[in-house]
């Protein structure tokens, strides 16, 4: 530790620049550096959970693995792992969205809306439909970083007037699918089996991508790292986090469309109230990221939904009534919270 | 290097520099100069408004009055993006590295190396090791999370950033704090090598006049919001400046000197 060795005489600063030789790596033993990488990639321990549970549901009940069944898995994992890459997001910058699940049952309104009353063209009425969930975002955004309310009160008070104002418009009603949406555009948008999963595994993709290979993540995870010195770096802040909000909500109202399409109703419960939402910071905790913002992973994330899904299902498979299925997500909550504490607690010990 | 513009002799003037925060006058009426390739100990004690000063020069205040002139030209510094496109940069106290992140990442925190929309990476892996290497900062390697470096490797990496952001005026905020003696006189040493090369103007803020003084070509105290001391190292000794401020002190304690109003500038 702190080994520094004297400084050469001439300090070859100008020669540093553009194409400098590659220079020989230190390398380091290869047991440590797995040990390492699994640290670095703690995805690798939740997705050994959710391998074990598939593989003991799987022994245990025979109709686990069936196509339908597997169709349910795929869509009750992805409305809440596509929430949750976004929100790994957000609770990696250092603040968190309540709205979400409410954005989620306003966006298929809108689109309702703006389809069958303003005779909007359908796609047109989905994209306006997510640019208002977008706008929210930017207000969760913009009422968090101008005004310094804390993002946990900021989004509590927007869900309940989003959650508001879904009922009052739809006076509390389920409303049909536009007639204007076809066929295609239904299987597209949710009513296909596989539809959710695969919008889910693009998104999971990109946000993945966004948060470990491009500035914006690095970004993120400076100002929720450091916020005062990501600030003096020149970092913009209160964009990166306005833009996250703003994505998340994106994808909230996103993921009410899908559930609309799936069921075939615009349901006001869309959403669950404040459900899905929790189920998404549940899934990103369990995934491995840190509420405390600075650390997170989208991979974990959908590996965490993919878990709470498994054992839902599961659970329903093997004739366990559904109320145990809150004591268990709320054990796999605690666990992952403490193990997360530990690991990162590890993680800086580790130096040596 | 590019520092052949107008030949001013001053890379740095602030002029009549006041700042306030709600009631509190932090800084009354800077004056500093800082001449090209010149090393400036800003010394004074707590609260003196060192840090106003600085964040002030590196743009992360706006000042409420006076005047700012970077080789001889008057400038309003916008933000901390403008001053370092000015050529002004700063290492902080709370050394404004991410822990989260790489060492590499951290050298290349907003100046990344992208070719869009993706990092690059390996390019900004090979270049910072590449950096610290030339400038003898030893760490494991560059891949490493900035959270299991030491206080002193966190340090040296935070100079040899702005070193690497080409800085023509940098400004260096209690740099030896948290150092152990090796490590402090590796950013010494690193200081003098700077100096020697003439490209780089420097101001170190501290607290350890006697390590200051062995680098600094001229030293400024700053006492409740201005400049009162401004001497030569050569002319001046550590007695002398900690003589300065316990006097300031004294004063202090015996009801006097209460600076903030009797002094503020409108």
């Amino acid at each position: 530790m702190g080994k520094v060795g004297s400084v050469s005489d001439t300090v070859e600063i100008a020669e540093r620049v553009e194409e400098a030789p590659p220079p020989g790596r230190p390398s380091r033993s290869i047991p440590r550096r797995i040990g390492e990488e699994l640290l670095r990639h703690r995805e690798a321990s939740v997705l050994i959970v959710a391998i074990g549970l598939g593989v003991y549901f799987a022994s245990a009940h025979e109709a686990f693995l069936t196509r339908p069944n597997l169709v349910n898995i795929a869509q009750a994992t992805a409305p809440v792992a596509i929430i949750a890459a976004g929100m790994v997001l957000v609770l990696v910058s250092g603040e968190i969205d309540l709205s979400v699940a409410a954005v989620a049952a306003l966006a298929p309104f809108n689109m309702h809306y703006l389809a069958d009353y303003y005779n909007v063209p359908i796609l047109l009425a989905i994209v306006l439909a997510l640019l208002i969930s977008a706008a929210i975002g930017f207000v969760n955004g913009a009422i968090t970083v101008f005004l310094k309310v804390p993002s946990f009160v900021t989004t509590l008070g927007t869900a309940y007037v989003v959650i508001g104002t879904v009922l009052v418009t739809s006076h509390a009603f389920p409303a049909p699918i536009p007639d204007s949406a076809t066929d295609r555009i239904r299987s597209w948008f949710g009513y296909s089996d596989w539809a959710h999963i695969t919008w889910c595994v693009l998104i999971v993709v990109v946000f993945h991508l966004l948060l470990t290979r491009t500035r914006w993540g690095l970004h993120t995870i400076a100002v929720g790292g450091n916020l005062l010195g990501a600030t003096e770096a020149g970092i913009r802040a209160g964009r990166i986090k306005i833009g996250n909000f703003m994505m998340v909500s994106t994808l909230g109202g996103f993921v009410g469309i899908l559930e609309a399409f799936r069921i075939n109703t615009i349901d006001p419960n869309i959403g669950g109230g404040f459900g899905i939402m929790f189920l998404a910071v549940s899934a990103a905790v369990i995934g491995g990221t840190a509420l405390a913002g600075g650390s997170g992973t989208v991979l974990g994330a959908f590996l965490g939904a993919l878990v709470l899904a498994e054992l839902q299902n599961g659970m329903n498979l093997i004739g366990i009534s559904a109320n145990p299925y809150n004591v268990i997500l709320g054990v796999a909550i605690l666990i992952s919270m403490i193990a997360n504490v530990y690991l990162s607690r590890l993680r800086r010990a580790g130096r040596t | 290097m590019a520092g052949d513009g107008n030949g001013s002799a001053e890379a740095l003037r602030v002029e009549h520099i006041a700042k306030r925060f709600g009631g509190v006058t932090a800084l009354a009426d800077v004056n500093l100069r800082l001449g090209r390739g010149e090393v400036l100990g800003l010394i004074g004690d707590n609260g003196a408004g060192k840090s106003t000063l600085i964040k002030i020069i590196c743009g992360f205040h706006q000042p409420d009055a006076g005047r700012i002139f970077v080789d001889g030209q008057e400038v309003t510094i916008r933000s901390v993006d403008h001053a370092r496109t000015l050529g002004i940069d700063t290492v902080y106290q709370d050394l404004a590295l991410v822990n989260e992140l790489t060492v590499y990442h951290n050298m290349f925190l907003n100046r990344e190396l992208v070719r869009w929309p993706m990092l690059s990476n390996r390019r900004m892996q090979r270049l910072a090791r590449q950096h610290l290497e030339d400038m003898g900062v030893r760490i494991p390697d560059v891949d490493v999370e900035v959270a299991k470096l030491s206080g002193g490797q966190r340090q040296a990496i935070a100079v040899a950033r702005s070193v690497y952001s080409d800085a023509k005026i940098l400004l260096l905020d209690e740099p030896l704090a948290a150092m152990g003696a090796k490590e402090g006189a590796l950013i010494l040493d690193l200081v003098r090598d700077l100096k020697e090369r003439g490209e780089v103007s420097i101001i170190i803020i501290a607290h350890n006049y006697g390590q200051i003084l062995e680098v600094c070509d001229r030293i400024n105290l700053l006492q409740h919001g201005s400049i009162t001391f401004d001497k030569p190292t050569a002319e001046t000794s550590v007695q002398e400046l900690t003589d300065l401020v316990v006097a300031e002190y004294r004063a202090a304690r015996l009801g006097r000197g209460q600076a903030t109003d009797t002094r503020g500038r409108g």
